[in-house]
């Protein structure tokens, strides 16, 4: 089985989609010739044609908004936003009008597409190109949104969203994308949206996370005591959210921390929590963590690394949580 | 090094149909593509007083408070008349705005969904299939984009559709238009932007709306065919819209057309245009009025008497007044809809608001909001 990054896993996910359907194409800035900054859609145009890889003019609200006309169509279209910071332009068409068909239609009009963010900080770029706002589209009805952590999540995954009848965001935690490689299938596989990963089982504690932050929580846990057993949760999607996996975990182990990279307030963190204490109340033997970004301005590169959680965080955090 | 000159422009206007209803011989002459035939012209001519009668109704049942807000059509029908005509039913696209009953029409919408819309119901956007109408677009310029995306599909699939969308002049401010106009010429797609220059962005004049002196001109800086019509002329509208959708299949791209025209009722029931425009100035549009000079072009030519048109009146309100009973006794949305049509498939935890909603009470019963104060807490069935 090969080995390969995020970025390559996406890639041939990219890739084995656009063979084996032909609706389905690849829009956004710089994705064509140039093959994404990031090199994800690298060597696409020349394989299946300008026609499908298109370099889009640098217009945001256009490439969402010209993605829904080409779904609502009978395409299949993958746009990219080149960062999440740039989503901001592309909102009304995503959230008042991708979100919104299928509902105020009755189900007369679909767009099923998936957009395509890279996502996160940590990766000591520009301002506006380290944010974490995945929480604003799992608050907006009518979309799916998937943070996957792994290449072999990320594979399973896109593949699964491509072929949703919904319209999905994929945000892809670019911290990850060539930080290391696993195992991925060469032949085509799905992942059903909206189920987490237990990537640790445990009893005295549950951590729920997903994106980049698993591996500083997996961090985190090999600076823990040897006597200390977390279960790790890697939700994968944030909506649909894998509510049973996280409601079984800390049933069984009483205390939660949640871990994210977005601002604290009204973050998914947030929702977790408060769904928590909504399922689990007569089963929690410690108040509900949350180990964020904080409610300030995504740091410049100097200081980023002091805004993301980091291993430390989420050791002390569940070190006090046992200790309650 | 010499100023040169990099760039010059000119803007057209076409009038066809003079407001004494005489065609311009030479651009109607016999042959002529895209001219409208009597019986076309007969045929739209009804299906104006339909919808106008369709304004007058829906205008008094709003005030009768059997409507929500309604924005009446009156006095730019020819527009998407003329438009709705040029395009090919169930082959082309029709991206409207919301002042485009007449080609909703012409594409297979049904009357009954437009006012199914108004009066707050969803299932006023679920169009029988087929039908290649994108619901009424409310946001303002928003749809241009869908349009654009909808030609460009044609074009990947190599089919022989063209997409016009409707969008009026304050519409044009808007960032979409611009990313629109820009992103369909730049990809060569069969599109139309079909701007109704009613002259008013509710209270706002085009004036202050923009300082260009036409909206035909902003398509030059996008590289598009560019062409201004009288918007009240309806064989002007269907003209140059013919003409924009014969170029497009042939593959010459996006045609801006601006369509002078001018909004003679308020912009929805909830406006009272009294607030920011002379009567005056009303006055001197109503003489323009595209269903008088339709009608003295039918007379001029013996196709039309004062019979006739009392018949066809009293046809088009009986027609308008039984879709309204139709619409008043249409079966209660169901609330389970707002939930089930969220996903196709729907989430655990959206499926427990639904339950939950109808199961035990998490304020939304009418008795914990107050409203049967005969009841306590907790007691209300639903």
């Amino acid at each position: 089985m090969p080995q390969m990054t995020l970025v390559q896993a996406i890639t041939t996910a990219l890739d084995q989609e656009m063979t084996k359907d032909p609706r389905v194409v690849l829009l956004g800035e710089d994705v064509g010739v140039n093959g994404g900054v990031f090199r994800v859609t690298d060597g696409l145009q020349k394989k299946h044609g300008k026609h499908r890889v298109v370099d889009t003019p640098l217009s945001e609200s256009g490439i969402m908004g010209s993605s829904i006309g080409l779904a609502l169509a009978g395409m299949r279209p993958i746009p990219e936003i080149q960062f999440e910071g740039f989503l901001g332009p592309a909102y009304d068409q995503l959230v008042n009008h991708a979100a919104r068909f299928r509902n105020r239609t009755r189900g007369a009009f679909t767009v099923p597409l998936t957009i395509r963010v890279p996502w996160g900080g940590g990766i000591h770029a520009p301002e506006f190109h380290s944010d974490s706002p995945e929480a604003i589209y799992a608050h907006n009805p009518g979309l799916k949104v998937i943070c996957p952590a792994t290449p072999y999540d990320a594979k399973g995954l896109l593949i699964a969203a491509i072929r949703d009848p919904d319209p999905v965001i994929f945000f892809e935690p670019k911290r990850v994308y060539r930080s290391f490689r696993e195992e991925v299938p060469e032949e085509e596989y799905t992942i059903e949206i909206g189920k987490g990963k237990l990537i640790a089982e445990g009893t005295d504690l549950t951590i729920v996370t997903w994106g980049a932050c698993v591996f500083q929580c997996l961090g985190a846990m090999d600076q823990l005591p040897e006597d200390v057993s977390v279960e790790l949760i890697d939700l994968r999607t944030i909506h649909p959210l894998d509510i049973d996996m996280i409601e079984e975990s800390v049933k069984k182990t009483g205390k939660c921390v949640i871990v994210c990279e977005a601002p604290r307030t009204a973050s998914m963190a947030s929702e977790i929590s408060c769904l928590v204490q909504e399922r689990c109340f007569l089963h929690l033997k410690a108040p509900v963590q949350r180990v964020t970004g904080f409610d300030t301005i995504m740091p410049y590169a100097k200081l980023e690394l002091e805004y993301l959680p980091d291993a430390k965080r989420v050791a002390e955090a569940v070190m006090q949580t046992l200790a309650y | 090094m010499p100023i040169r000159t990099a760039y010059t422009a000119k803007i057209d206007h076409l009038q066809i149909l003079d407001e004494q209803g005489r065609l311009d011989p030479a651009l109607s002459a016999p042959g002529t593509p895209g001219i409208l035939s009597d019986e076309q012209v007969l045929h739209l001519y009804k299906l104006m007083i339909e919808c106008r009668q369709l304004d007058e109704i829906a205008f008094k049942l709003q005030r009768s408070g059997r409507m929500h807000t309604y924005p009446q059509n009156k006095g730019q029908e020819a527009c998407a008349l003329g438009a709705g005509a040029a395009m090919r039913k169930g082959i082309d696209w029709i991206v409207p705005c919301y002042r485009e009953n007449a080609a909703m029409f012409m594409h297979g919408v049904p009357m009954t969904h437009v006012l199914l819309h108004w009066a707050g119901d969803e299932r006023g956007n679920q169009y029988p299939p087929g039908v290649r109408v994108t619901p009424i677009a409310v946001p303002i310029g928003t749809q241009m984009l869908h349009a654009t995306g909808i030609a460009w599909a044609a074009k990947i699939q190599h089919k022989d559709e063209v997409a016009i969308t409707f969008f009026g002049d304050g519409a044009t401010s808007e960032g979409d238009f611009h990313e629109a106009m820009n992103f369909a010429t730049v990809m060569n797609v069969p599109a139309i932007f079909f701007c109704q220059n009613n002259q008013w962005a509710i209270s706002v004049p085009r004036e202050s709306q923009m300082a260009s002196e036409t909206i035909a001109q902003k398509g030059l800086a996008y590289g598009a065919q560019v062409m201004q019509v009288d918007g009240n002329d309806l064989f002007a509208v269907h003209k140059a819209v013919f003409d924009a959708r014969e170029r497009a299949r042939a593959g010459g791209g996006v045609t801006l057309i601006e369509a002078i025209t001018y909004r003679l009722g308020d912009h929805t029931t909830a406006d009272d245009a009294r607030r920011y425009r002379s009567n005056d100035e009303v006055e001197s549009w109503r003489a323009k009025d595209p269903m008088i000079r339709v009608r003295l072009y039918l007379e001029r030519k013996g196709r039309w008497s004062e019979t006739q048109q009392a018949q066809e009146e009293q046809r088009a309100e009986a027609a308008v007044k039984a879709t309204v009973e139709t619409v008043l006794a249409w079966p209660a949305a169901r609330r389970e809809e707002i939930f089930e049509s969220m996903y196709k498939d729907m989430p655990k935890l959206l499926a427990e608001q639904m339950e939950s909603w109808s199961t035990h009470s998490l304020g939304m019963d009418r008795a914990q909001q107050g409203l049967s104060p005969g009841r306590k807490l907790g007691a209300a069935t639903h």
